[in-house]
């Protein structure tokens, strides 16, 4: 770790354990196309809901490199988001997220919506996602949730593991 | 959320493509965009459901026809929706 603090985010009222996950429509990209889907439509079952920094971030690709190397998505329908476009995450799942799909919101309004947004300093315009994990059983309600609050901040895959196994179990 | 019965696959500012949404629009057809790369290559799931990697191609279920090239699609959807169609 580093010997100096890192940048605290400010408090955010997201959305939390036991809310129903609020619904939205959004491209949805998977490795060969993408298309206009409700995340209520969408949900059928245990879902990992991933909101990260743009494709192409290091964040980013940290978390995906977890969602494969902990098989998440043999477990869960995993669902990643972030305000990267529809041809930014066909790039980013041929190489990573082996049976994940990305939900494409360049205007951030889901980000906002669910609490998670981060105006990233020297980028003017364009608002972020914080690292956000939100676990959903079959009905949308949300079962457990991570939100970053430092800048950088990854999440406890061992957390994650557990919830996963809890909620599949 | 009904799923609509045509999906319509496209190609972003393809004109073809969107010659056949003129014609989706025309006859108030409810439909679904899914869409795919601009590399051919990229195109499998195309490929896929019509045996050509071209864009616009259209699955209609009401129908059980799925076609590619655009101006066999909208004569297709005229014949079908169309006055006089069924």
């Amino acid at each position: 770790m580093v010997d100096f603090d890192v940048v605290s985010l400010p408090e955010t009222d997201h959305v939390a354990e036991g809310d129903t996950a609020p619904d939205f429509t959004r491209p949805l990209v998977n490795p060969e196309y993408w298309e206009d889907r409700a995340l209520s439509d969408v949900v059928d079952g245990p879902t990992l809901l991933v909101f990260h920094p743009m494709d192409g971030t290091f964040q980013g690709t940290y978390l995906y490199n977890t969602i494969d190397d902990h098989g998440w998505s043999d477990d869960v329908d995993v669902l990643g988001l972030s305000i990267s476009s529809p041809y930014a995450h066909k790039r980013l799942l041929a190489d990573r997220g082996d049976g994940v799909r990305i939900f494409s919101d360049p205007g951030a309004g889901v980000i906002e919506e669910y609490g998670v947004a981060h105006d990233i300093d020297g980028m003017t315009g364009i608002t972020e996602s914080r690292p956000a994990v939100f676990l959903l059983d079959g009905d949308c309600t949300v079962e457990y949730v991570w939100v970053a609050s430092e800048h950088p901040e990854f999440p406890d895959a061992e957390a994650i593991d557990d919830a996963v196994d809890h909620l599949v179990d | 959320m009904t799923e609509p019965q045509i999906t319509l696959y496209r190609l972003q500012a393809c004109p073809y493509c969107e010659r056949v949404v003129r014609t989706l629009n025309r006859f108030g057809l409810e439909y679904q965009s899914r869409y795919v790369e601009p590399m051919h290559s990229e195109r499998n799931v195309v490929k896929r459901v019509s045996g050509a990697r071209s864009v616009p191609a259209i699955v209609d279920r009401k129908t059980g026809v799925t076609m590619s090239e655009s101006a066999n699609i909208v004569e297709y959807l005229e014949g079908t929706y169309g006055e006089g169609g069924a």
